[in-house]
């Protein structure tokens, strides 16, 4: 399957069908997404978003399809040689190391680095204050908002060419997911993509050049940022009819 | 030799491999069917032996019998009715000893996580050894009991015995045999196994997970104490020394492994081949015979078993195979948005 | 896998809110110290505790962090132990006299200048042991994908193959390491120590001090904490578990060998169901730590160590397993999750 733009895509997903045990979540997938872009997914609960992230992640085995980063397949590979390749994945819980300190869990995020990323950390520490304020806290003590920067930046270590990010806003204070938004935008001026799972539908098709929605497993629609936004299907069903 | 003498030793073969077969049978309710890993049967097999040995014993006579109580049921237990029912009684009596001690382990540690489980029957079965050996009054220490009273004795020339008790044991195996196939069809059983197999998703259902994981442990653990007294009254001499791990936990692990976890059929089978094995190795020459080299081989047995054929022999059906990848349980994080 | 931190104390009392670790080991501490000071006791045993602490304690930070990282129960841990042992009295008894490397009785301790030579081969031995074990078998049941059962199940099963092999190459005969009786030192308090006690206290500060600043100073020691904390991350972060795992078996190999040593120095004899007869010690240290945390084994192996001794005071030496064992289930009833808790998230 070729790109819109006819080039190479970074990321292609072709017909990927997955699952857990004997079911599949995935009965054929298909999701691209070009540099520097911000494509987000939608769909209902249980939809297969999470498991698709996973699944092009490496965590969870593709079955049939196919899974192109940067024109490589990577379909199967284990999730730490999917991240070598400057895929980055940020799940939706449980995506700090909870004991570890910030900087420890900055300098695990560095972990396949084999130069000096001190600067890195200083860089993280530049796009997230917060962050800087006590690097030798424990990460388990830090506030939701701050968990999921932390996160992020963890994810940011290896200067990856894509991120993908799991929900980032779940859980958070209307305050704290424009800043979480305004970080991400932030994030992508400077060149690296985001593939993006969003319950905020809308502020995540606002910023986003293009959408998917997916439904029982399978791709719904597809369509520009605005384009998802205007019709009013969606709206009704995925954008809380506002 | 003589073919009575090969009779006489493959009954006796038998009479040793049933009483192991009922052990394994007590072991298969909790590993087989429900994932619980008890490490110290030798516990319960003990604890199963020296109750029915002692209640059923001669109380003590003579300088060197330090216990101080022996029921003494063969003689005046029989409750005149002609037969030896004492023997009945002693087992029964085997059974509500094992089921008080495993339920008050398994309440204490099944709500846990299931390592706690293990760890806590090594520390039972240890602390019953330790028990038995320091209490010189209550089974005369490591001196031990004999003159443990058996079953119909004197229906038969003593050196023909093995002849009526195999008869007893195969059919005390056969009641528990059929007894655990129909718990391992009832819902009950389907319950346990849906628990072995998938924890998270069996309490998600609504089951309390820990007390039927508590009723398999204890059920098992009364099995186990059945298979004690079983063999006390067989052997008639009961000593600390008889419960070291290797034939008391670890050559019935050996046995449930070989024969097929969850299998009632395989872990009778399994105690008889893996019974078979190592007392034929007695025969064989060189390295074979070495009580040392056996040790290793019961430990490279289930090593083997895990990595070439996790099922054992028989196995159990595909469906309910064991063993699933961490990727291939439901997502923990929720398959969100 | 995440799944057993969430299980461990879900539905059990919990102490008040404002109780926290520092509470706790405040609490203990105060425990211990009121212990120490209780004029009935005997000092001695106390101090005999401390030493034999120091042993569990090299064995249960092993323990601990296999548990915490490879999710499972590792019932040969003692068995490891006994590989150190016997190795290093391999190295005594046979390999170094070969090179005319004889000797007991150095300075005021019973053994000689041979075990300081053996006792870093045991340690190797029982490092490359662990890793080999999991490269030819654990790590096949681990991409097969078997679950935490089953590796304990292989556990066992190896725990019986190493000792039955110990009984094959030096029997179940009582053996001992060359010593020379010497005068234990006389302090206050009627307290005697064995000088080999000192040594043994020694070592195991050392290698306690070092796992520590392995842990918290070492990429490789941060990437083991953070594969115990979360081993799905840790996957997705590019951290190698392949090799935090090794690392993990050597340490933990590593470290049992040298209890096992230290085990058959204090004790004066070496017997292959020695392993087996300390796991008990072991997991009630792990236990009291909280799983999968090995400053709380730590913890944990001196509360034991100075119970176990104390207890001969008034039962009966032998039941000392018993005793810990004991311990073990008071801690389970009243606060499962061990003193700090493990080192899971929450």
């Amino acid at each position: 399957m070729d790109s819109p733009g006819g080039i190479l895509a970074l990321l292609e997903a072709d017909g990927v069908v997955a699952g857990y045990g004997e079911t599949d979540i995935l009965h054929g997938v298909s999701v691209t997404v070009d540099d520097g872009e911000i494509v987000t997914i939608i769909g209902p609960n249980g939809c297969g978003k999470s498991t698709l992230m996973k699944t092009i992640a490496g965590l969870v085995k593709v079955r049939s399809g196919r899974v192109r980063f940067r024109g490589e397949d990577i379909s199967g590979a284990p999730p730490e040689r999917v991240v070598g390749k400057g895929l980055c994945y940020v799940p939706q819980a449980a995506n700090i190391f909870a004991s570890l300190s910030i900087r420890e869990n900055l300098e695990m995020g560095a972990f396949l680095r084999k130069d000096d990323y001190r600067g890195r950390i200083n860089d993280m520490f530049g796009l997230f204050p917060d962050l800087a304020q006590a690097p030798g806290r424990k990460a388990h003590t830090l506030s939701g908002g701050q968990r999921q920067m932390l996160a992020i930046a963890r994810a940011l270590m290896l200067d990856p060419a894509l991120l993908l990010l799991d929900e980032p806003s779940a859980g958070l204070s209307p305050a704290m997911l424009d800043m979480v938004f305004e970080r991400i935008a932030g994030i992508n001026a400077t060149g690296v993509a985001m593939l993006l799972v969003e319950h905020n539908a809308r502020e995540a098709l606002g910023m986003s050049s293009r959408g998917y929605v997916l439904a029982g497993g399978e791709n719904r629609l597809e369509d520009t940022g605005p384009e998802l936004l205007a019709n009013p299907e969606i709206s009704r069903l995925y954008l809380g009819g506002r | 030799m003589e073919f009575a003498g090969i009779l006489d030793y493959a009954v006796g073969f038998v009479v040793m491999a049933g009483i192991y077969s009922v052990l394994a049978l007590g072991l298969n309710v909790q590993w087989g069917f429900t994932g619980l890993f008890n490490i110290g049967i030798a516990g319960f097999f003990a604890l199963g032996a020296y109750t029915s040995a002692l209640l059923t014993g001669p109380p003590p006579q003579g300088q060197f019998e330090d216990f101080v109580f022996g029921g003494d049921w063969a003689q005046t237990g029989g409750l005149g009715l002609g037969i030896d029912l004492w023997f009945f009684l002693g087992i029964g009596a085997a059974m509500l000893v094992c089921a008080a001690v495993a339920l008050v382990i398994g309440y204490v540690t099944l709500r846990l996580n299931d390592d706690y489980l293990a760890i806590a029957t090594l520390g039972i079965a240890e602390s019953v050894r330790l028990f038995f050996l320091n209490e010189k009054w209550a089974a005369n220490g490591s001196r031990g009991l004999y003159n443990i009273p058996q079953f119909l004795e004197g229906w038969i020339a003593p050196d023909k015995y093995d002849y009526l008790y195999v008869v007893v044991v195969l059919g005390v195996l056969a009641v528990l045999f059929l007894a655990m196939q129909q718990a391992v069809r009832s819902p009950w059983g389907r319950v346990l196994r849906a628990i072995r197999e998938d924890e998270v998703a069996a309490e998600a259902s609504g089951k309390d997970v820990s007390k039927f994981k508590l009723q398999a442990f204890v059920l098992g653990a009364v099995i186990m104490g059945v298979g004690g007294a079983l063999y006390a009254h067989n052997i008639r001499f009961l000593s600390p020394q008889t419960f070291d791990p290797l034939l008391a936990t670890f050559i019935i692990w050996a046995m449930l492994m070989v024969g097929g976890s969850g299998n009632n059929v395989g872990a009778v089978l399994g105690a008889f081949v893996v019974w078979g094995i190592w007392t034929g190795t007695q025969f064989m020459p060189g390295v074979f015979k070495d009580p040392n080299f056996r040790f290793f081989m019961i430990g490279a047995l289930i090593v083997g078993v895990m990595l070439l054929r996790p099922g054992g022999i028989l196995g159990e059906s595909r469906r309910t195979a064991r063993g699933r990848t961490a990727a291939a349980r439901p997502p923990e994080t929720g398959d969100g948005g | 896998m995440t799944v057993r931190w969430q299980n461990i104390g879900g539905k059990l009392p919990r102490l008040p809110r404002w109780w926290t670790p520092a509470h706790t080991a405040a609490a203990v501490a105060l425990l211990v110290v009121a212990l120490g000071i209780l004029p009935v006791l005997k000092m001695s045993l106390v101090v005999n505790g401390v030493f034999l602490g120091g042993i569990i304690a090299l064995g249960a930070i092993g323990l601990s962090l296999v548990f915490g990282i490879l999710n499972f129960a590792n019932v040969a841990h003692g068995d490891y132990m006994i590989t150190g042992a016997y190795v290093a009295f391999f190295f005594i008894d046979s390999f170094l006299p070969l090179l005319g490397i004889e000797g007991q009785g150095l300075g005021p301790f019973t053994f000689g200048y041979p075990l300081l030579i053996a006792l870093p081969f045991g340690a190797l031995a029982g490092a490359v042991a662990a890793i080999a074990l999991d490269s030819l078998i654990y790590r096949r049941l681990r991409l097969r994908g078997a679950n935490a059962a089953v590796l304990a199940m292989t556990s066992l099963g190896l725990a019986i193959a190493i000792r039955g092999l110990a009984q094959i190459i030096w029997g179940t005969q009582v053996l001992s390491y060359p010593r020379e009786s010497r005068q234990v030192f006389h302090l206050p308090l009627d307290v005697r120590i064995p000088p080999d006690s000192l040594f043994i206290a020694v070592v195991a500060i050392i290698l306690v001090v070092s796992v520590y600043l392995l842990l918290t100073r070492t990429r490789m020691g941060k990437a083991m904490r953070a594969t115990a904390d979360n081993p799905d991350l840790a996957l997705v972060t590019g951290i190698n578990t392949q090799r935090v795992i090794w690392a993990t078996w050597a340490i933990g190999g590593g470290l049992a060998a040298i209890a096992g040593v230290l085990l058959a120095v204090s004790q004066a004899q070496l017997l292959p169901i020695m392993g087996w007869k300390f796991l008990i010690p072991l997991f009630a240290a792990v236990v009291l730590g909280g799983i999968g945390n090995p400053y709380g084994a730590l913890v944990g192996a001196f509360i034991i160590g100075v119970t176990m001794e104390v207890s001969t005071q008034w039962i009966n030496p032998s039941y000392k397993p018993a005793v810990a064992f004991a311990i073990m289930i008071v801690m389970l009833l009243a606060r499962p999750r061990g003193l700090f808790g493990g080192s899971g998230p929450g």
